[in-house]
């Protein structure tokens, strides 16, 4: 398929697939309906032309299949079920359900990996082989994960109703931290053989941005989008030429991507403007001041330690205070964060990443045995090969200029 | 999420030392049902990535090379069979899920039906970093 063609039929996918899913009432036939016509605009776009109105051909396309399917033999019971949900035969309405898309794939009832599959299959257009491929699983455990994520959706008694103003915004709060983890994925893991996973940090910026797009006003979807330009501004420069891992401290700063930077900034500060400061917008404000420092030495970390203050109190996370005690000691010296690394712990217990904060503090104080032995400690904990090899690197470094 | 690999290996189990080729047909068959069982049930769960059971150490070859030569290729190792990799089951799921599942195939049943207490090692695959500057 023409690249065109394909990006255009990638952006109608969800909107076409909401109105259908709407109409009938049935997420899984939906579904089926919306492959097809998009089967279909496939085969005859190319060759005929794009219609002047492609959403609208589209969702009379899907309809067509929707109501092919219903009648079938095949669909007798899911007519069954569908008939009571269906509304009124009508116009279609020349609405955008994205938005409502989201909410249904973002449902309280599923796991968050049910909730991430259905999410990049049904709202991003992935294929469910693209979906096993991102996150190296075979396609028929992803097909078998995406089908139950539908039938608990279904279960729970989603009839694609709109969540009422009470439960919207707890929903809202859910489609956030689904899109926050499918940039995560796609953000960690941009490795070797893993290459084609940065494709999701790309989706997860499109769910974003679609999702400002239909709530300019709401502080909290802007500040995601921000985090996410933010942290995506530092990938180039965030790996070596072998895949290993470069600390902030010495990322080549040039590559980091300037329009990145200016968007998500000049996106938080019309976020902040507007009140109401959510814990989205605190960590895009600390991503900020991090992009905001020429050289690692001009970064402002007062600033930043007073945000990891406030982000502590906002989410009680103790991998927050983890971070905050990074802060303490570049604003406070080794030893305060060294303590304050001590009060957390608890909270943390066996954690590969209180071992790697405590070897950078006392690196940092001088004090390369106990830095060693704490990059050792870390090393043997993390999950993550580049990490563990990072930490490695680290210990063997020091452990030699010692001699 | 992250991928688990749960380990199984030969030998005696908590409350089973009589090796399954000795067990009485109807509880063999009990057995495999149980593990279809768990198969199928972590294939509709979207949590199955592969399942194999190797073949006995009888086939078991060793190869040890010091990248000078022909590499030494030995039958083997039979004297410690029981320490020996038996199977293993690969999920995509969470610790709590993976711990859940291999106290499922632990206790797998034996003869009798009564549940084995066979010992199942969970190791989880190295992934990605995780985000650092949260």
């Amino acid at each position: 398929m023409s690249g065109p063609v394909e990006g255009l039929l990638r952006d109608l996918a969800p909107q076409v697939l909401g109105v259908v899913v709407r109409r009938f009432g049935d997420f899984a036939l939906g579904e089926d309906a919306v492959q097809e016509a998009l089967l279909a605009a496939a085969v005859h776009w190319p060759r005929d032309g794009v219609p002047a109105n492609p959403r609208g051909w589209l969702v009379q396309v899907a309809v067509r299949k929707a109501t092919d399917l219903l009648r079938s033999e095949a669909a007798r019971r899911r007519r069954e079920d569908a008939v009571a949900l269906e509304p009124p035969p009508g116009e279609v309405p020349a609405r955008d359900d994205t938005l409502l898309l989201l909410l249904l794939c973002c449902h309280p009832a599923l796991t968050p990996a049910s909730a991430i599959a259905l999410t990049l299959r049904a709202v991003g257009g992935l294929t469910t082989a693209e979906v096993a491929n991102a996150f190296l699983v075979p396609e028929a455990t992803m097909a078998q994960r995406i089908s139950r994520a539908k039938q608990t959706v279904k279960k729970a008694g989603s009839a694609f109703a709109a969540p009422g103003p009470d439960e919207r915004a707890g929903r809202l709060r859910s489609v956030l931290h689904v899109l926050y983890l499918i940039f995560n994925e796609g953000y960690t893991s941009s490795v070797g053989g893993e290459l084609h996973r940065t494709e999701l940090s790309g989706e997860a910026i499109r769910l974003a941005r679609a999702v400002h797009a239909r709530l300019p006003a709401d502080g909290e979807v802007a500040g995601l989008l921000a985090l996410m330009l933010l942290t995506d501004a530092r990938r180039a420069a965030r790996t070596g030429p072998d895949g290993e891992l470069v600390p902030l401290a010495e990322q080549d700063r040039a590559l980091w991507d300037g329009a990145l930077i200016t968007e998500g900034v000049d996106l938080l500060l019309a976020a902040v403007a507007r009140g109401a400061v959510g814990e989205y917008q605190v960590q895009a404000s600390i991503a900020a001041l991090h992009d905001d420092a020429l050289r690692a030495e001009d970064t402002d970390w007062p600033q930043i330690l007073a945000m990891y203050g406030l982000l502590e109190r906002m989410t009680d996370n103790p991998v927050v205070s983890l971070n905050r005690a990074v802060a303490v000691a570049m604003v406070h010296g080794p030893a305060a964060g060294l303590e304050l690394v001590d009060r957390v712990e608890p909270r943390l217990p066996g954690h590969h990443r209180v071992a790697a904060v405590r070897a950078h503090l006392h690196e940092r104080a001088g004090d390369a045995d106990r830095a060693v032995e704490h990059y050792r400690a870390a090393a043997a904990r993390t999950t993550s090969t580049p990490e563990r090899r990072y930490l490695l690197a680290r210990a063997s470094r020091l452990a030699r200029a010692e001699r | 999420m992250a991928k688990f690999l749960l380990l199984m290996n030969y030998g005696a189990t908590a409350n089973c030392d009589v090796p399954m080729e000795q067990w009485a047909p109807e509880d063999v068959k009990a057995h495999i049902d149980f593990q279809h069982e768990l198969g199928r049930e972590l294939t509709d769960n979207g949590e199955l990535v592969d399942a194999q059971g190797l073949s006995g150490p009888e086939l078991a070859k060793s190869v040890v090379s010091t990248g000078q030569g022909a590499p030494v290729v030995t039958d083997g190792p039979f004297p410690e069979s029981k320490e020996l990799l038996a199977g293993y089951w690969l999920v995509d799921t969470t610790l709590d899920r993976a711990l859940e599942i291999a106290a499922a195939a632990s206790a797998a049943p034996g003869p009798g039906g009564a549940p084995l207490g066979q010992r199942i090692e969970v190791r989880e695959v190295m992934g990605a970093p995780a985000a650092t500057d949260l």
